[in-house]
């Protein structure tokens, strides 16, 4: 089994990506968990057709620690099986804890065992991995591999540039690799090149750049993910494409995270400063 | 030979802390809380600690200490303890009936963020908090500071949450202790009703932690400072701070919140630390000072001057918290001793320099460390013997591996009774401290003593 963390900044569009991206995998005869690690849960949605399941969290908090693998997956989208962490409410509690239990509680139920016969795992984490328990899932004996999902956009850059600065500290210690920066397309100026170019100096690929095409977002109205929604429209293609290039991805590397100037700078070359 | 691994050589030491002289917040926080009336401490953690509080504190007092807890458990450090707290204030009202409930947070509660106030507000807007019943609460999270912190923080939040001023000034005083043992907050009211001061103590121990065998078991005892005197405390003619760390937070807010000015002295033990509190009260509440009060002081100055022999010159090595540390360090050097090494787990920088000028006289290199432990102040000794230890139950191990006489002082006192009934502050308990510091001197020169220089009258 596979097990892969999908990071990047908030409303990148992980969740998106991540769902059509399993879809693509399922399509190909794959069996896929996906794991949502946002205290919001919505990271199963298009999958589950809008269905959510309870919790993990919500599901310990009602019934103690007597939960069965039953009661918090649900199968989604061509059998893949979803669950999600959950969290407290903004402002209050500990998100971070809640990762981490959810993630354990996970493991002690045998969702990763064996048995199940998985092919992938996919983590689908908080943009801002602002304390360890939003590093649960690369630490030592989770997931091997991740994809940080950018666009062209200053910020975005930024944030990816700051996680793999995250992903070098559990590199170091652990087996986890970056395997690829995955643009969702914002339509700027260049976009294909500067990624290309972060890529290449974060020691990495860009591993596809995704369109931006509206059906998008007629798919995510009507809960479904593309390739359900409209699997003959050429956006259906692009997550296939980017699904199996997952499956072939050999390059997996320790990141080399840049400078702040350097960062600046790549920007300033590639025209942000007309 | 328990300690038989301690190396007489001192390496630098940055992260290791062995055998820490200091606990943390909580337990301070706990011990305050027992000084309001008909309260009941609430621990906003996990049942750990409020166990090992309530066990420490139990071993100490020989008493039976009650608290609360909120039980975190896995869920509640992920939603947070609001549930939790909202469930133990209705229950500890329903079921125990406090006056009031103190609320200290943990580590858990803490890191998670758990916002107290917003909590309370609810728990008042949900008529959880019965008419007449009050909550109050203090930060305490485990890992800043220590036990003195937990402590002064609460001792300051008594102010925060209850005092007001009724616009003009009342002839009453207040009088912080600091923490002491209920017998040394007895010892203090006694003193202030001596002068005729009249005075308002908070917190109080004194008939909680220290009460007598009755057969009958109440769970508030009839000691504590009531809701009704800390509310006043707002109107007093001024305000005694005995301890810069445990009571100066506290008598800061007073005069911030209700303009009610403020001394910050020592703890009163000892001949001067105890003539400054004295004096203070006379200026402050107007009054002279008692010919019974100037008696006891000549007794105890009586003592000092009749054995000045045996104290002469002996070296002290003192372990203990900064309030007890300073007060402590003044006085040996008053009385010709030589406190050389002195150790506090709490760290303070206004400590060492304290220490510093205390000793400057002291004709011997003195070593003072504070944020430094139990193990350091060994290697110090292993270094440059004394004569004497002062320090809690941990030292005596210390005192038995290096056979040196040692007192028994502070927190905590888990295996010899006494400092519940007994007080070491005012000029009665410098007596009682000069008492003990020749007992184990006297104890020792007989012990060693050979037939030929056995000494009848010392």
């Amino acid at each position: 089994m596979r097990k892969v963390a999908i990071y990047g900044k908030g409303g990148i569009g992980k969740s998106t990506t991540t769902q059509n991206t399993v879809a693509g995998l399922v399509e190909m005869g794959k069996k896929v968990m996906v794991v949502g690690c946002d205290p919001k849960a919505d990271s199963t949605r298009l999958l589950l057709n809008g269905l959510a399941q309870r919790t993990v969290l919500d599901t310990l908090r009602e019934e103690g620690e007597d939960v069965e693998l039953e009661d918090v997956r649900k199968v989604g989208f061509g059998g893949t099986l979803c669950t999600e962490s959950g969290g407290p409410e903004p402002g209050v509690g500990c998100a971070g804890r809640g990762i981490i239990t959810s993630i354990n509680l996970l493991e002690q139920l045998g969702a990763y065992a064996d048995s199940e016969e998985l092919d992938y795992a996919f983590y689908d984490v908080l943009g801002d991995v602002v304390c360890g328990g939003f590093a649960m899932p690369i630490r030592e004996g989770k997931a091997q591999e991740i994809y940080i999902v950018v666009s062209g956009e200053m910020m975005a850059m930024y944030a990816a540039n700051n996680i793999c600065k995250g992903i070098v500290k559990f590199a170091e210690a652990g087996g986890v690799r970056l395997g690829g920066l995955i643009c969702n397309s914002r339509n700027v100026d260049q976009e294909k090149e500067l990624i290309e170019e972060l890529a290449k100096r974060l020691g990495t690929q860009m591993i596809h750049f995704i369109p931006r095409n509206n059906v998008v977002q007629r798919a995510e109205i009507n809960r479904k993910t593309v390739i359900e929604y409209d699997a003959k429209d050429p956006q259906a293609d692009e997550y296939r494409t980017l699904a199996r290039k997952i499956e072939e991805n050999e390059l997996k590397v320790i990141p080399t995270p840049m400078a702040i100037e350097d960062l600046e700078k790549l920007l300033i070359d590639y025209g942000f400063m007309e | 030979m328990l300690l038989r691994h301690t190396p007489k050589e001192i390496p630098e030491r940055k992260a290791l802390t062995v055998n820490p002289a200091k606990t943390c917040q909580p337990i301070g926080a706990m011990y305050a809380s027992l000084g309001i009336h008909g309260c009941l401490p609430h621990s906003h953690g996990s049942q750990g600690c409020y166990a090992y509080h309530r066990s420490t504190l139990t071993r100490h007092y020989k008493e039976p200490v009650l608290a609360a807890t909120s039980s975190f458990t896995e869920g509640a450090s992920v939603f947070g303890g609001q549930a939790n707290l909202l469930q133990a204030i209705n229950n500890i009202f329903t079921i125990y009936d406090p006056e009031v409930i103190a609320v200290h947070t943990t580590c858990l509660s803490e890191t998670i963020g758990d916002d107290i106030p917003q909590i309370f507000g609810k728990a008042e807007s949900e008529g959880k908090i019965p008419e007449g019943k009050y909550v109050l609460h203090a930060n305490t999270p485990s890992y800043v500071g220590s036990h003195v912190h937990g402590f002064a923080n609460m001792t300051k939040a008594m102010v925060d949450y209850f005092a007001t001023s009724n616009g003009h000034k009342e002839k009453c005083i207040n009088l912080i202790p600091g923490w002491v043992e209920p017998s040394d907050m007895k010892e203090i009211k006694r003193i202030a009703a001596e002068m005729g001061v009249k005075s308002i103590l908070f917190p109080d121990t004194e008939n909680v932690l220290n009460g007598p065998q009755t057969g009958k078991f109440n769970m508030y005892p009839k000691g504590g400072v009531t809701i009704d005197q800390l509310k006043k405390t707002g109107s007093s003619r001024g305000t005694i701070a005995l301890g810069r760390m445990t009571s100066g937070p506290a008598a800061k807010a007073l005069d911030a919140k209700c303009k009610v000015p403020c001394e910050i002295l020592d703890l009163p033990i000892g001949l001067k630390a105890t003539d400054r509190f004295v004096d203070a009260m006379r200026k402050m509440a107007g009054v002279t000072v008692p010919d019974s009060l100037n008696l006891e002081r000549g007794q105890m100055l009586d003592i000092i001057t009749d054995m000045q022999a045996y104290f002469y010159h002996k070296k002290v090595a003192l372990v203990g918290d900064p309030d007890q540390l300073e007060a402590l360090t003044e006085f040996l050097v008053d009385i010709d001793m030589m406190p050389i090494h002195i150790v506090t787990g709490t760290k303070n920088k206004a400590f060492e320099k304290r220490i510093k000028e205390l000793t400057a006289d002291v004709p011997h290199e003195v070593n003072v460390k504070s944020g430094g432990d139990m193990f350091l102040f060994h290697q110090w000794i292993k270094n440059e013997p004394v004569d004497l230890m002062i320090g809690n139950t941990y030292v005596k191990y210390i005192s038995k591996d290096e056979d040196i006489p040692f007192i028994r002082h502070g927190f905590p006192i888990l295996d010899r009774i006494g400092h519940s009934y007994f007080p070491t502050v005012g000029y009665k308990g410098g007596m009682r401290l000069l008492e003990k510091i020749l007992d184990a001197l006297m104890d020792r020169q007989d012990r060693d003593a050979t037939d030929i220089t056995m000494e009848l009258v010392m």
